[in-house]
């Protein structure tokens, strides 16, 4: 079996539970203030990571955590560490970074640290893109298995059973790969409080952009953003029948 | 802004057997045709074009360019006959080659971005599928290209609007890119219809048939008589409320078919095993659109109302009154589903007596 070098990406964001506001010059969505948390499909890859090794002690050596946006994000490098990764890398500079360019970030991640399977969210549930990995697949000439439902490593591959329109599909793809999380996977576990006290000690290297070679640069400009049109409710009504005769009326039935 | 001078010129330069093709919805904006140059990626099973592939042609004919459409796989070329005929296709290009049979990335992407390259297009639109979504941001990396993922509108060549936040927000961005690679909602864009024009038949001009190490192994598709979830017109879903699998199956598939409705599902049902994976509505599944949206035992959190909000009419049945669910449904019923369910059923199906 090929000893893994799990490359997990985090992205900070928005707790999935709280509604975004949109700011008041139309330009953004308000993040100042409101709490933030590690993006739900990123949990999954560090379940799922720690699970690998769990299952076998000996099949993964290092499980790396990195995150690229603001300083802030550390907290929740550490929270991924309280969930059992090894270690984690900062670049803390910039916000809502695109998804090419966090790509080419993680692609020297790998090369420097040698990598050999990256384990990424499907998408982010912020900017909803759903980008990221494949785009370091293609980059790394590496294959590609998204939205994975369930990852099983056998010798020097890995076999995902991955969520498609439809249904589901299988897929062997030789390592190094790069693999997607989609969110029937796991259940992600509660970082404990010993956990969380020894994620203290782990440690974070804190790195800025200077320290990739990779120039920074946005292809995508953002010119507004709005909130979508309101809907209201139409009311109720108190009988079967009034709920058929309404839809009529709608001209739904 | 110089829009009216440009519309003036486009339309001045426009043929007139592209006018007589262009889509039933006059277009937003109408750039300069001759620099564009549209790629439009189908899916194909069995050997049709897929359904969630109809709105891509419609959307890749918004650039107002000569839209070009590319299939790939065993049978591709039996299917571009059907492509040819949607409304807007100039020109269809197919590489029939076994290896792109199961869209695996490894191969495909490679071979869009050496037809993308060879045939200059500025545009490559494909849908936000788990096809399209797999395939193209790997062909847009090996283009240096930024993708702009889960399109709803396309307001010119250049800027493009797409929901962010689970559809909380509306973002408009503009591209800088030189080539646009863009994936869009599929209940965004109206199906492009078939047509008795037809457009010329090519083989792709290049086929690198790069290595793949990936390997497909099997498939489990949930076959069903049902209409697609994704382009039904009526849909039915459940969520919590309907509390075992059994009562999803007892209550909600005799529901959907008193409609002719497609089934969906709220995360809750999914997680707990009442309904398959692939029926998930919301932010991380399906995004629906129909004309009717009947949600019944679904509470509505805002992951589940990401997917269906967008819906013509929203029907909500819960027993709880202050369900978020009822402030977004045309018509809620307050009640209990397992005697509201049926009872509708059973009336629906009077009626078509």
């Amino acid at each position: 079996m090929t000893s893994l070098r799990i490359l997990v990406p985090i992205k900070q964001v928005i707790d999935y539970a709280i509604k975004p506001r949109v700011n008041a010059t139309r330009t953004a969505v308000v993040t100042s203030g409101v709490k933030m948390s590690m993006n739900p499909f990123d949990e999954l890859s560090i379940e799922e990571s720690v699970r690998l090794r769990e299952r076998n002690r000996d099949a993964v050596r290092d499980i790396l955590a990195f995150s690229a946006g603001p300083a802030k994000a550390a907290d929740t490098l550490r929270t991924a560490m309280a969930m059992g990764a090894d270690r984690a890398l900062l670049q803390g500079e910039g916000s809502d970074l695109e998804p090419l360019f966090v790509a080419k970030l993680l692609r020297e991640v790998v090369h420097k640290e040698g990598c050999n399977m990256v384990i990424c969210g499907k998408q982010s549930i912020d900017d909803d893109s759903g980008q990221t990995g494949q785009m370091l697949a293609g980059l790394l000439g590496w294959g590609q298995a998204t939205q994975a439902a369930k990852v099983d490593v056998q010798g020097s591959e890995v076999v995902v059973t991955k969520e498609v329109d439809g249904g589901e599909e299988v897929v062997r793809v030789k390592l190094p790969a790069v693999v997607t999380t989609d969110l029937r996977l796991n259940e992600p576990r509660y970082a404990t409080l010993p956990n969380i006290m020894k994620a203290k000690k782990k440690p974070i290297e804190k790195k800025t952009l200077a320290d990739f070679s990779v120039e920074f640069g946005k292809r995508l400009e953002t010119l507004k953003v709005v909130e979508p049109p309101p809907r209201q409710g139409g009311g109720k009504v108190d009988s079967v029948d009034g709920l058929i005769s309404r839809l009529k009326e709608l001209g739904a039935i | 802004m110089s829009i009216c001078v440009a519309q003036t010129r486009a339309s001045l330069l426009r043929l007139p057997h592209q006018s007589a093709r262009s889509t039933v919805r006059s277009r937003p904006f109408t750039p300069s045709p001759r620099l564009l140059n549209t790629l439009a990626v189908l899916e194909h099973k069995d050997g049709k074009v897929s359904s969630q592939s109809f709105p891509v042609v419609t959307a890749a004919s918004r650039f107002g360019g000569p839209v070009t459409v590319f299939l790939a796989g065993s049978g591709s070329k039996e299917v571009s006959e059907q492509a040819a005929k949607l409304n807007g296709v100039e020109k269809v290009i197919y590489a029939s080659n076994s290896a792109y049979d199961k869209g695996l990335p490894e191969n495909f992407a490679p071979l869009l971005v050496e037809n993308i390259k060879r045939g200059h297009f500025t545009h490559v639109v494909g849908s936000h599928s788990a096809f399209g979504k797999n395939i193209l941001p790997r062909a847009s990396a090996l283009l240096d290209i930024q993708q702009i993922s889960d399109c709803i509108e396309i307001k010119d060549e250049n800027t493009f609007v797409r929901p962010i936040y689970a559809g909380n927000a509306i973002a408009t961005v503009r591209s800088t890119d030189t080539i646009k690679i863009v994936t869009i909602r599929g209940t965004a864009f109206p199906p492009a219809e078939e047509t008795s024009d037809t457009a010329t038949i090519e083989e792709a001009p290049i086929d690198p048939n790069a290595e793949c190490t990936t390997v497909w192994v099997s498939e489990n598709l949930t076959r069903s008589e049902r209409p697609d979830l994704g382009t039904a017109p009526k849909v039915v879903s459940g969520g919590r409320g309907l509390k075992d699998k059994k009562n999803f199956d007892r209550l909600m598939l005799p529901l959907a078919d008193a409609l002719g409705a497609a089934i969906g599902a709220s995360r809750a049902a999914v997680d707990s095993g009442f309904a398959d994976n692939s029926l998930q509505v919301g932010q991380t599944g399906k995004v629906v659109a129909p004309q009717l949206y009947l949600a019944a035992g679904i509470s509505g959190a805002i992951q589940h109302l990401a997917g269906m909000k967008d819906s013509k009419v929203i029907a909500a049945i819960n027993k709880d009154p202050d369900a978020p669910i009822f402030q977004v449904a045309d018509v809620g019923l307050v009640a209990d589903l397992f005697q509201a369910v049926p009872e509708l059923t059973e009336k629906l199906n009077a009626e078509k007596k």
